[in-house]
This record gives structure tokens, C-alpha cells and sequence, in this order.
């Protein structure tokens, strides 16, 4: 069942296009991701979606109904997670969630005791009654999650989660996302880490330049980057001759292509499937002790390269530049 | 109820944030008191009370509520905070509401230490307590009105401060509050008409000496209708510049 259905939107500053004609489903209790470089019209898709962007052009429905003038009556169902952390400095972790909830319309007894469950289950709870300006970076990021779901939203939009904090809180929040899917809330998330996006994700929409290039679900996306089979072989570096190695290799076994990745690893492509067995055997007779050989899956990165043409690496350096 | 509920926590974490710390109480306090004081010093054998008190209620009121509503909004913008009340599910008006109603409370606290030293210290006549409540409160509500709009249009905090003494200052000297509207050059005077704190000095005049020089209803009126005027003016600048 179709929760957001996003039609034709755009959004444009002046002669700037930012947004341009996107259209998407989200479907209810899924991870939808939205991925692409600095600039690509991420947050500003959110920000049409939630109602902190005036829209251009398009629709936008929500559960059926087209809202696309009145996002505030859906303001009700969605939690919203920014890319940087907004509570109140000056009030205690307990304090900013039960403010999050009357804001959101719930009595004080109902504020109180959601926001100790919540304290509990982002295991915040011996920080309750610090205050937010004294918490530490993943403590302000899980704690302004926690915030958008005081009100128990049926949709949670999170824009860049796991930005800048470390492992551990990575780890828990991407785990606690996990489960709140599980639970039924549909999530809507932006990140650059593609490898976040392909672990949490149901669906993926590629977006680059204010236009989505590709949406579809991870392992269709990932197998439709597949074209051959890759096997790496790891052997210890000897002193070997490669030309006359590799030459001997693309003589010897027909179908396969064989390049040297560096001194220690072989890289082989073929587009059936490779019998590792005799390649392997061949190699030791040519005196390479081998120590691991390991096929090699594409992956959403591989993916999102093929559609794009852009660099991850890049898309990452950009990216903690800003 | 859902409404109620925002309205009287936004008001509670307001007042708890912002105004009930103790250097804005104090300053609440130190403020009226460093004017009246100035006053009494400067002009010990020519200290009219009734003179100056309609200006010092109306410059205590009129400086307490737009320094803080307006740095308290505009910081509360650059921390990305007051996106979360936009994205709260109620109307800007309401959200607006909420974040007026402290600062009025605030410039109506203002007012508190002028009238009570006016009144049991320098024994002043009060000839009309219920105006003098009345245009305090009128009073609060413009000069925060007039708060909002400052901080609506400034991006950074001490943007709002310069743009708040630009309007300020000019105000103590045009709108009656120590030198008469009446008093001023002809040329002045159009100025003075068009700024809304003039009509609230003038109740206040009316509520303490009778020395009013329009009348309260023609008064209570304009100001009711600047209220209005820059209430919905400042909503109209948040959904444009805030939700762009």
C-alpha cells in the first residue's frame, strides 16, 4: 500500500532548478532511500515533503489524500530527524522530549512516560536529566531521533542519521531503525554512505542534479549492475614474471580475463561462471602460494556508479568538506 | 485541546528558557530604576513624576519585550530549533501566539517597578487605573509585535539587536515619550503618527495626568489595528521567508 505518492515536483529558486519533476512511491512499512552527491535535491525533497519548502510545482499525496497545499495535516504522522541535531540546549534530554510532545498535542502523563521509554530504548537513560548542550554528538543525534517519534509517527524522515558520529552510535541507531521498521513505521532516509543505504534499505531512488535517475528495489538494483563474474585471488608476493604469468593464464584457460590488480592479487572476469579448481591449481604449479581466492559481489556502490557516473569517493569527500 | 496543550508548553519553555532567568529579571528590574533615577538626578528641582512616567513605563516596556523576543526568535532560528515548531502540526498563527504571549508577559513585568515607584515613592497620581492597565498591555503587545517583526527579518542575532535600536531610539524621541508629540517640529510630527507606540504613550499620559493629546478611543483603536497589522504581517513573512 502506497503511503507518499510524489508526483511530477519540482522546485526551482529563480532560474535555479533544484528539484525537477520527480515522481516516487513510498510504500507503508518500508525503508525507502533517498542517495545521491552534495547538491542533488536530498534535502530539499524532504524539505516539500515535511512542509519546510514551498513546492514549485507537482503533488504530493499522503495515505490518499493530496496535500499538496496543506502539508501541515500531515504533519501529524510524520517524525521528522534533520541533518543536524535541533533541540534545546538549555533543557535536559528528558525535558526536550516531553517539550517534542506537547507540541505534539499529547497530555503531560502520556509525554512523560513515552519519553522515559524512549530514554530507555536509546539507552539515554542515566543522561535523562542532562542537559542537551552537555551530551556528546551520537547522544544529541539518538536523542533527536527519539524526539521525532514521541508522537508515535507512522512515518519517520531521517536525513542523514549516522552523519559524523561514532561507530558505536552508528550502530545502535542503524539497529534501532531497523526495529521501528519492524514495528510498522515507514522510514524515509537520506544518507551518502551507500553501504548504510544498502543494509537498512528496501527501496532505493538514485538522485542527481534535481532528477532521480533510478528507483528500484537493492537487489534488483544491485543485480542489475551485474554483468560478469569477479574472482580476486590473494597469493603471497613472490618474485614472478607477470606478463609472461598473465599471458599464460589468458592462454590457457579460454573465457576468462585475467589482470593484475597489484603484486599480490589477480582479478578475473568472465561472463559464465569461472571453475576456480584448475586456475588455482595452475597458479601453485607456477609457484604462487595462494591464500585466498574470493568472488566478488557488486554491490549498491556499483550500482549507484553505473547510474550516475559518479565517484563515491568523491561523493564522500564532498561531502566532510561540508 | 492538542492546540492548548503546544500553546501553553511553548509559553512554559519560553519562560523557563528565556525570560525568568535571572539576568532578564534583573535587567527588568535595574532598567526602569536606572532611568528613573538618571531623571530624578538630572533635574532635582524641576522632577515632574507625572511628567515622566508615561515615558519610563513606556520605554521599559518597550525595550524589555523587543531585545529579548527578538534575539530569542532569531537565535532560536540559527539553531535550527524553531523548525521544529514549524514542523509541529498547528498553525503558524498559534505558533506565533505562543512565542508573542512571553514577551508581552515580560514587558508587562517591566512596567511593574516604574508604576510602583511612581506611585508609592514619588507619591504620582494615577487618574485611571484600568486605561493605565489597559495601554500597558496594548503597549507590551505592540512593542513585541513590533519585536516579531524584527526578528522575522534578521537572519543573525546581532542583526536583530542593530535593527531593534533602529527603530527604538528614533521612538523615544518621536512618540511622546519624554518631549510631546505636540512639542515637536511640524515636519517631525507625520513620523510620530505613523509609529504605534505614540497611541500607547498617549493612553498612558491619558491614565496618569489627563495630558493626552488624542482621544483614548481613537487611540485604543489605532493600536488595535496596528496589532492586527504587524501580527499577520509577521506570519505572512515567516510562510514566505522561513518555508521558502
Amino acid at each position: 500500500m502506497i503511503i507518499i505518492e510524489v508526483r511530477g515536483l519540482k522546485k526551482s529558486y529563480n532560474d535555479f532548478v533544484a528539484v525537477n519533476r520527480i515522481s516516487f512511491d513510498v510504500y507503508r512499512a518500508e525503508i525507502f532511500g533517498l542517495l545521491g552527491p552534495n547538491g542533488a535535491g536530498k534535502t530539499t525533497t524532504i524539505n516539500m515533503l515535511i512542509g519546510l519548502a514551498k513546492i514549485t510545482e507537482g503533488k504530493i499525496i499522503y495515505k490518499g489524500k493530496d496535500l499538496t497545499h496543506n502539508i501541515k495535516k500531515a504533519q501529524e504522522i510524520i517524525g521528522v530527524v534533520p541533518d543536524e541535531s535541533n533541540l534545546y540546549n538549555e533543557l535536559t534530554g528528558y525535558e526536550n522530549l516531553c517539550f517534542c510532545g506537547a507540541i505534539y498535542g499529547l497530555p503531560k502523563k502520556d509525554r512523560g512516560k513515552k519519553a522515559h521509554e524512549l530514554l530507555e530504548l536509546f539507552d539515554l537513560g542515566e543522561a535523562a536529566n542532562k542537559k542537551f548542550m552537555a551530551y556528546s554528538k551520537g547522544m544529541k543525534r539518538k536523542l533527536t531521533i527519539a524526539a521525532a517519534l514521541i508522537h508515535e509517527p507512522e512515518i519517520l524522515f531521517l536525513d542523514e542519521p549516522t552523519t559524523g558520529i561514532d561507530v558505536a552510535s552508528v550502530r545502535q541507531i542503524r539497529n534501532l531503525i531497523k526495529e521501528l521498521n519492524k514495528n510498522g513505521t515507514t522510514i524515509f532516509l537520506t544518507t551518502h554512505y551507500i553501504e548504510e543505504a544498502e543494509r537498512l534499505c528496501n527501496r532505493v531512488a538514485f538522485i542527481d542534479k534535481g532528477e532521480i535517475i533510478r528507483i528500484d528495489g537493492v537487489e534488483q538494483l544491485i543485480n542489475s549492475s551485474r554483468k560478469t563474474n569477479i574472482i580476486e585471488i590473494h597469493f603471497e608476493s613472490l618474485t614472478y614474471d607477470k606478463t609472461c604469468l598473465l599471458g599464460k593464464l589468458n592462454k590457457r584457460f579460454h573465457g576468462i580475463e585475467c589482470i593484475l590488480k597489484n603484486d599480490t592479487t589477480i582479478k578475473i572476469d568472465s561472463i559464465n561462471i569461472i571453475d576456480i579448481v584448475p586456475v588455482m591449481n595452475f597458479l601453485s604449479e607456477e609457484g604462487l602460494f595462494i591464500y585466498e581466492a574470493r568472488m566478488i559481489k557488486p554491490s549498491l556502490e556499483d550500482a549507484f556508479v553505473k547510474a550516475t557516473g559518479i565517484e563515491i569517493d568523491l561523493m564522500k569527500k564532498e561531502k566532510e568538506k561540508k | 485541546m492538542k492546540s492548548s496543550i503546544a500553546f501553553w508548553n511553548i509559553l512554559l519553555k519560553d519562560m523557563k528558557n528565556y525570560y525568568l532567568k535571572p539576568p532578564n529579571i534583573s535587567w527588568g528590574i535595574i532598567f526602569p530604576f536606572a532611568w528613573m533615577l538618571m531623571l530624578f538626578i538630572k533635574s532635582k528641582s524641576t522632577f515632574s513624576i507625572t511628567e515622566v512616567f508615561p515615558g519610563i513605563v513606556a520605554i521599559s516596556v518597550l525595550f524589555g519585550t523587543t531585545s529579548l523576543l527578538s534575539v530569542t526568535i532569531t537565535f532560536e532560528r540559527r539553531s535550527r530549533s524553531f523548525e521544529r515548531l514549524l514542523l509541529a502540526p498547528f498553525k503558524t498563527e498559534l505558533l506565533v501566539l505562543a512565542k508573542i504571549t512571553g514577551a508581552i508577559l515580560f514587558g508587562i513585568f517591566n512596567s511593574i517597578v516604574p508604576v510602583l515607584l511612581s506611585v508609592l515613592y514619588f507619591k504620582s497620581v494615577v487618574i485611571n487605573w484600568p486605561i493605565l492597565v489597559s495601554g500597558v498591555f496594548l503597549l507590551s503587545v505592540i512593542s513585541t509585535l513590533l519585536g516579531l517583526f524584527i526578528s522575522v527579518s534578521a537572519k543573525e542575532v546581532f542583526e536583530a539587536q542593530t535593527y531593534s535600536n533602529f527603530f527604538r531610539f528614533p521612538m523615544i524621541f518621536l512618540c511622546g515619550l519624554f518631549i510631546p508629540v505636540t512639542a515637536l517640529p511640524l515636519i517631525i510630527q507625520p513620523l510620530s503618527y505613523i509609529l504605534p507606540v505614540t497611541y500607547g504613550v498617549d493612553i498612558l499620559h491619558y491614565a496618569i495626568s489627563g495630558n493626552n493629546f488624542l482621544p483614548v478611543a481613537i487611540d485604543l483603536i489605532v493600536l488595535v489595528a496596528f496589532c492586527f497589522i504587524l501580527f499577520y504581517f509577521s506570519i505572512y513573512n515567516i510562510r514566505r521567508k522561513w518555508i521558502v
